[in-house]
């Protein structure tokens, strides 16, 4: 990890909320922080609803103005985004900060040739004639791995299969060497095989060009095989946060806990029945009221479902490079194994 | 291609040479059938009663067809589905309908596969209505409820609709309409693919506490090979609508024997940081070729990292037993078990289909220099931060 450099970018509580006329805001994402470094890749995991694709889109600021109240500072090389004009954020986004998209039929243009939404950001950003940008085009689409490239620049999206698309997007993200890439459950649409492909291209991104990637997921496995550093988020609020060996090691949120006890694992003895999680995202509480996961969860005891001193369960330091959000959180045997560790979380 | 014989058990479920091909038509005025999608192209396969039998494959593999096919949802082209000892194929009107009784099927996206019109109740009462079953208000009544405790829903949950539920427990909906006839046979398509993790591990533990308590005899089909592993006790792998390899569950995810297998498994992350980095991934190099013009002789030479010059692409490889209760379709299997063969990287492999399109099924090019590299090590990785 090469957190030594200055983070490329800075999360400082980050907050969104969706109002509503005559209705109560909703916090879709409440006091999120975290940091970049180039070279280095970090995981936001979570479940469906517990903020972390709004968090990847307050970034880039691709939130409508209207209806949503972001508030926090997203530092990108030291500017702060959240109150930034349309036109900067126009500069940044495709050129220095670049986001791959979960779902790339509905991000590619689909009544325009691949070739020509790759070249636009080329010549928008770029600067460059229509030639050169048609020969990097080229060049892009053939380092992502598609095969025949020349040809498949004239084709539309859905001619593409939907491993190819998804690399036609990340070719797009890369055409200005962008030193942030965000990339929104990148894989989740595709094919274990595809994705491993895509996955591969991604390491090799980081580790070549030295591009800081945030990796947004709800997959325990690709966070496993690809990231540095974990945050974890439920109901909007990151609750855990260690690197990658840690975390799985020796989860101490019990809903980290939960989620790797109620994976089947490929690995794993097998007919054991699995551990899943009481109940389902539903039933957060809302974090002033205490503990978001505490309905769910099987540590939580009454102090849980208070709040102290007037504040919710605060994320605090928990060891080195470790933090928490839990009064009651999951203890391990002090044997730094991860075998072990993996059973005391069930 | 012959059947699995698994043991001397009683098979409820036996599917032999099965065919769905869908005509491709073109034209306005002349309506042309100018080829076939070969959804799935002659499957075998048997299900004893009461145990799993699952069904993994990627998208575009026919699994979901051979499902539906298997329930006349798709009318078969060829072949036979013999259920009980009775041709399902071959059955029309009321005894087709009968037997449907005896076949129900969970459906991946538990909102679009439920009437969003209907309430639990109704939901769940009209399957028994139909076929007659558990006469009267108050039995119907009883029943449901028995059903909603079955699947742990609460009783309130009868005056709902399907949009004021979690999609967890809309799944539980869909299963509870399923065994509401008391089948002897569930077809679940994909049935946790859609719900979180925390979720699916709920789902899947009531799927295995029903087959207990009901004795229920399973068809689960799935991408993620996890999920099948841990649900099946027999796994067959598909690809581009043929079997490739069928093997007991733990015996496949042991030591898989078909090159698409093993591509499979090691591309599946595993949660577990120190695994990964130790891995040996085998990358696949380009797309799954059109079923529409599949390629010839094995299906998987285009992208397979074994190829070999002779046989692989002129000659289709039959499902042979290879141990017991093991099945695989390749040329190779023994070789490549035994590590005579090395794989090649997807360079390599996409270097060597570089004449033919990835995709178009035509022959890659015979003149291919290199036929196999010996390479020793496996497939670099690359280690970040």
């Amino acid at each position: 990890m090469s957190s030594l450099q200055a983070p490329v970018l800075e999360v400082e509580d980050l907050a969104v909320r969706f109002t509503r006329r005559g209705e109560q805001p909703t916090r879709a994402v409440d006091g999120v922080s975290f940091s970049v470094a180039p070279g280095e890749t970090i995981g936001l995991v979570g479940e469906s609803g517990c903020g972390k694709s709004v968090t990847s889109l307050a970034i880039m600021g691709l939130l409508p103005r209207r209806g949503v109240e972001v508030t926090g500072s997203v530092r990108f090389d030291g500017n702060d985004l959240v109150d930034a004009p349309d036109h900067v954020l126009r500069g940044l986004r495709g050129a220095d900060m670049g986001m791959v998209f979960q779902d790339p039929l509905s991000s590619l243009n689909p009544t325009v040739p691949i070739g020509t939404q790759v070249t636009e950001v080329l010549l928008e950003h770029r600067e460059m004639s229509k030639a050169e940008a048609q020969d990097e085009a080229v060049r892009l689409l053939d380092k992502v791995g598609i095969p025949d490239p020349g040809r498949r620049l004239k084709e539309y999206p859905h001619q593409l299969s939907g491993g190819m698309r998804q690399r036609a997007l990340i070719a797009m993200a890369l055409a200005c060497s962008p030193r942030l890439l965000i990339a929104d459950e990148p894989t989740t649409a595709l094919d274990v095989t595809i994705q491993a492909q895509i996955l591969e291209l991604l390491r090799e991104l980081v580790v070549d060009a030295g591009t800081a990637l945030v990796m947004i997921t709800h997959d325990l496995g690709v966070v496993a095989g690809l990231c540095d550093r974990v945050h974890v988020m439920y109901a909007g609020k990151i609750i855990e946060t260690a690197d990658r060996r840690d975390l799985f090691a020796r989860p101490r949120q019990p809903y980290t806990g939960g989620l790797l006890a109620s994976v089947p694992r490929l690995d794993s003895a097998r007919g054991a029945p699995l551990t899943p999680i009481r109940g389902s995202a539903r039933d957060a509480i809302p974090w002033s009221e205490g503990c978001a996961f505490a309905p769910r969860c099987d540590n939580a005891q009454d102090d849980c479902l208070t709040e102290v001193s007037g504040s919710t369960v605060p994320l605090v330091p928990d060891g080195p490079g470790r933090e928490l959000r839990c009064r009651h959180p999951l203890e391990h045997p002090a044997a730094p194994s991860g075998a072990t560790a993996h059973g005391a979380a069930r | 291609m012959t059947a699995v014989p698994i043991a001397g058990q009683d098979d409820l479920l036996r599917v032999e040479d099965l065919k769905v091909h869908f005509p491709i038509r073109k034209g306005i005025f002349f309506d042309r059938t100018v080829g076939h999608v070969q959804a799935v192209d002659g499957v075998s396969l048997t299900v004893p009663r009461g145990a799993t039998y699952g069904l993994v494959g990627e998208s575009g593999c026919g699994k979901s067809t051979l499902g539906r096919a298997i329930l006349r949802l798709e009318e078969p082209t060829s072949g036979r589905v013999l259920f009980d000892g009775t041709d399902v194929a071959a059955l029309k009107g009321e005894p087709l309908r009968q037997m449907r009784q005896r076949m129900q099927m969970v459906f991946q996206d538990p909102l679009g596969s439920l009437d969003p019109r209907q309430n639990v109740e109704s939901l769940l009462s009209e399957p028994l209505r139909a076929h007659g079953l558990a006469g009267g208000k108050a039995g119907i009544a009883e029943k449901i409820r028995g059903l909603l405790d079955a699947v742990g829903l609460p009783s309130a949950a009868l005056r709902r609709y399907p949009h004021e539920f979690s999609g967890g427990q809309r799944q539980r909906i869909g299963i509870a309409r399923a065994v509401a006839l008391e089948p002897d046979l569930l077809i679940a398509d994909e049935p946790v693919s859609a719900l979180d993790v925390s979720v699916q591990a709920q789902v899947l533990n009531l799927l295995e506490e029903l087959q207990e308590r009901l004795g229920l005899t399973y068809l689960i089909i799935a991408h993620d090979l996890a999920v099948v592993r841990h649900i099946s006790d027999v796994v067959g792998v598909m690809y581009l609508g043929s079997l490739v390899e069928q093997a007991p569950a733990d015996d496949l995810y042991e030591q898989p024997l078909h090159p698409y297998t093993r591509a499979l498994m090691s591309a599946v992350p595993v949660p577990d940081p120190e695994i990964e980095e130790q891995r040996e991934r085998i990358l696949l190099a380009g797309d799954l070729p059109s079923p529409a013009d599949p390629p010839s002789g094995c299906r998987f030479h285009t992208r397979c990292p074994w190829r070999q010059e002779t046989r692989c692409d002129d000659e289709v490889p039959v499902l042979r037993e290879l141990g017991p209760g093991r099945l695989v379709s390749c040329h190779w299997a023994e070789e490549i078990r035994d590590g005579a063969l090395r794989p090649r990287s997807p360079e390599e492999v996409l270097h060597a289909g570089a004449a033919s399109r990835p995709g178009s099924g035509a022959h890659p090019r015979d003149d291919d220099p290199t036929p196999f590299l010996g390479r020793d090590e496996p497939l670099p990785r690359q280690e970040q931060g």
